[in-house]
This record gives C-alpha cells, sequence and structure tokens, in this order.
C-alpha cells in the first residue's frame, strides 16, 4: 500500500465511521459525510451526464467529424430541452410543458408494447403451461400452485367488486400467496442489508486498521 | 396554445412510438427519438444541478441553519465538475495521460484519467457513504422487524414463518439445518413467484393503461394542468 491508497483508506475509514456515528444520534460528523456526498455525487452525475450523454448525443452529431455528415435535428431537442429548463422560472414555466409532453409521449408509446409483451403476455404464457408435461409429479403440483397463486393474487388486487363469496374466498387465498411473497422479499433485503454491513467492517478491519498497521511496521 | 398544443404532441408522439413497432418503415422515429429523449433528459439534470446550488447558496447567504455544511456540498460539487471537465478535456493531462485530437478539435483522453484524483474521489468518498448508508438500514430493518414481526394474525404469521426460513437459508449455518435449503427454494420459486407474478401482472396492466389515458389526454396532471 502507497502513501497515497493509505491516504484515501482513511478518508473512506472515516467517512464510514461518519455515517455510523449517526446510529448514536444526528451529529457534526453524520452532516460533513452527508453533505459532502451530496456535492460530490451530483458533480459526478454532471461529468458522466457531460461526456456520455451530451457528448455523444448532441455535441458530436453536430460538429463535422470524418465522413458522418452535421445532423441539425439533433438542435430540436437541445432547443426542447432549454425550453424544459423554463421550469425554474415563474413567468415562462408554462414553456416547459411541451418538452415534458414530448418525453411523456415518447415513454408512453414505446412502453406499451413492451409492457404488454414483458408483463402481460410472457408472464401469462409462464404460469399457463401444461401440468402433466412437467419432469415430476411435483414439479406439476409446483406449477398449478403458481397458476393457483397467480389469479388469486391477482383477484385479491381487483377492486372493482365487493370481495364476498367466491371472489371474496379467492382474495383470501391471495392474501396467503402476497403475505409469504412479501415475507421472502423482506428477508432477502435484511440479507442484502447485512452483506453490505459485513462489507464495510470487513473494510474497516482488514482495509483500514491491518492496511496502516502494515504501513508503518511493514 | 398553453394546454392542447402539449396534448397534441404527447399523442402524436405516442401514436408514433407505438406504430413503429408495427410498421418498420418509422424506425427512423425510434432511433431519433430515443436520441432525442436521451438530450433532453442530459439538459433536465441542469434542473437539478441549478436547484441544488440555489438552495445551498440561498442557505449560505441567509446564514440558515447549519448553513456551514452547505459550503462543504458547494466546494464538492464544485470541484468534481471542474476535475472531471479539465480531466476529460485534457487540461493539465499531460502529466497524467495520453491525449487523443477530439471531434470538435478539442483535446479528448480516452477514458477517465485520474487527474485531480477524480476517480479517487468517486471511489473512497461516494462508494463507502452509499454503501455505509445503505448497511445503515440493516439496523433500522432490525428494529423494523421487530415491531411488525408479531405473530398477531394469521397474516402476520406467515410473512414471519416467510422472512425467518428465508433468510435462515441465506446464511451458512442454515445450510446444515435440515429441510431450511428445500424450504428456502420452495418459497423463491413457489409461492413467491407466484404472488410476483401476479402483481408483475397487475402492473403491467396499470402502466398500459395509465400509458393510454396519458397519451389520449385524460391523464394531464403530469403537466400541472389541474381539470
Amino acid at each position: 500500500m502507497t502513501g497515497l491508497e493509505l491516504f484515501w483508506t482513511w478518508v473512506a475509514a472515516f467517512l464510514t465511521l461518519s455515517i455510523y456515528s449517526f446510529l448514536y444520534k444526528d451529529n457534526v460528523f453524520y452532516k460533513i459525510a452527508e453533505h459532502l456526498v451530496v456535492g460530490v455525487s451530483v458533480g459526478y452525475i454532471f461529468t458522466i451526464n457531460w461526456f456520455q450523454g451530451l457528448h455523444p448525443y448532441l455535441f458530436h452529431p453536430l460538429a463535422k467529424s470524418g465522413q458522418e455528415p452535421i445532423n441539425l435535428l439533433r438542435l430540436i431537442p437541445f432547443f426542447l430541452g432549454l425550453l424544459f429548463l423554463l421550469r425554474i422560472s415563474r413567468k415562462y414555466n408554462w414553456l416547459s410543458r411541451f418538452t415534458i409532453a414530448l418525453v411523456m409521449g415518447i415513454s408512453c408509446g414505446v412502453s406499451i408494447p413492451y409492457t404488454i409483451e414483458a408483463r402481460l403476455i410472457e408472464q401469462t404464457k409462464a404460469s399457463m403451461i401444461d401440468f402433466t408435461q412437467q419432469p415430476s409429479i411435483w414439479a406439476g403440483i409446483c406449477s398449478a400452485i403458481i397458476l393457483v397463486g397467480t389469479i388469486a393474487t391477482l383477484v385479491f388486487f381487483f377492486f372493482s367488486k365487493e370481495h364476498k363469496g367466491v371472489l371474496g374466498g379467492t382474495a383470501r387465498v391471495g392474501i396467503v400467496f402476497i403475505m409469504v411473497g412479501f415475507g421472502a422479499s423482506f428477508g432477502y433485503t435484511v440479507m442484502a442489508r447485512v452483506s453490505l454491513l459485513i462489507g464495510r467492517l470487513n473494510f474497516l478491519i482488514n482495509d483500514w486498521a491491518k492496511g496502516t498497521y502494515h504501513f508503518i511496521f511493514g | 396554445m398553453r394546454r392542447q398544443v402539449p396534448l397534441v404532441i404527447c399523442f402524436v408522439a405516442g401514436v408514433l412510438m407505438l406504430a413503429q413497432s408495427f410498421v418498420p418503415p418509422l424506425n427512423w422515429f425510434y432511433t431519433n427519438a430515443l436520441a432525442w429523449a436521451r438530450i433532453i433528459s442530459c439538459i433536465a439534470v441542469f434542473i437539478g444541478l441549478i436547484s441544488l446550488v440555489r438552495l445551498h447558496a440561498t442557505k449560505v447567504r441567509r446564514r440558515a441553519a447549519d448553513w456551514k455544511f452547505s459550503i462543504i456540498t458547494l466546494l464538492a460539487l464544485l470541484y468534481m465538475m471542474l476535475a472531471g471537465l479539465l480531466t476529460r478535456y485534457g487540461v493539465f493531462v499531460k502529466l497524467h495521460g495520453q491525449c487523443v485530437p477530439g471531434s470538435m478539435g478539442d483535446k479528448i483522453v480516452t477514458g477517465f484519467q485520474n487527474a485531480f484524483n477524480f476517480q479517487d474521489i468517486f471511489l473512497n468518498i461516494q462508494i463507502p457513504v452509499q454503501a455505509t448508508m445503505f448497511s445503515l438500514l440493516a439496523f433500522y430493518i432490525a428494529s423494523a422487524a421487530f415491531r411488525a414481526f408479531r405473530a398477531r394474525t394469521f397474516e402476520a404469521t406467515l410473512l414471519l414463518v416467510a422472512a425467518t426460513i428465508v433468510m435462515l437459508g441465506r446464511v451458512p449455518v442454515g445450510h446444515y439445518i435440515w429441510g431450511v435449503p428445500q424450504a428456502t427454494a420452495w418459497i423463491l420459486d413457489v409461492p413467491n413467484t407466484a404472488a410476483k407474478r401476479g402483481i408483475m401482472i397487475g402492473i403491467g396492466l396499470g402502466m398500459t393503461s395509465t400509458a393510454l389515458k396519458i397519451m389520449l389526454g385524460i391523464e394531464r396532471t403530469y403537466l400541472g394542468i389541474k381539470d
């Protein structure tokens, strides 16, 4: 480990401990780390945005380069983008509606066929399989449970009719599946957070404490 | 003009994007529209930037509560922006990396060189702080679980049992407990899949209907227009 690497390790360790100090209470170290990372991350996003967004999609097509002709059409989104910036103006913020409308139209139009394909058709197809053609009886039973669970979950979210009788019973089955699904998601999330915690403790013990010891004592 | 024109733009753009999925000659619109949306979203980042600078500059000017910390934010932001731009455009980069001529006659360095410690700051400030903040949730989620996981009702018991089995199945000791790995796999593959699939189909239906409502001008609150 070089001196510069050790310096950056100490910076990272200081910030890690500053964030953990919030577990005791809000304090000056936590606020320093919090405000520092806000500035750093926005600055980083700006830079990435500039070089991976504006540069290849706007500046490059507008500049003469090699055999490629200049694409003046790219001035239109640039102009629309400038209109979008008027959102911060009290007098002219209505002009930003044109840009928002275009982006919303593009997003909605592109999302409809993909949503129908990926979320509706593919999910339905995956649920409606031939149970008798499964590799084992148990696999067939599990496939049937998935189909029943999917239908019951959908019924639970159907609020156009009061959940009574058959509809109420099916919705009740849906709750069972939803609760098991939420429990599984919760367990997964907890374990993901704990593994992040282990990663930070690993950094503090191995990279920071042991690294510093080895740097000083060899 | 202020209300109708945006709705017409939204409808036309939506219909063209929808149509290009079925009419191949309209693919040129898809290619251009994605690039246009990208440019607009990049410029939209400036709104966030201006808003952040205005907020913190106002706090400093008015000597509001915690205004000293706002100086840290502003300095860090300014430094990262300048470091990113100067590094990439090859200013002072002779000491650190190789310049190549860019398309606009400027000097563009291939990849981010580490002049001004741009990459070091990202790796040693942003990454550790974000990871630590997310790991903090381990403590709060444990405390929330303690309060929520009381087997008062049948549904709460199901949630508790499923979460416990999945958590046990994700740690090394769980693999030594009889039945836990199989139960974890079954919960994730069968009831969890069924619930997620139902929710996903519901979300798909909701997304499609909302997109249609926006395109047809029924839903217009995103423009700030109230009926």
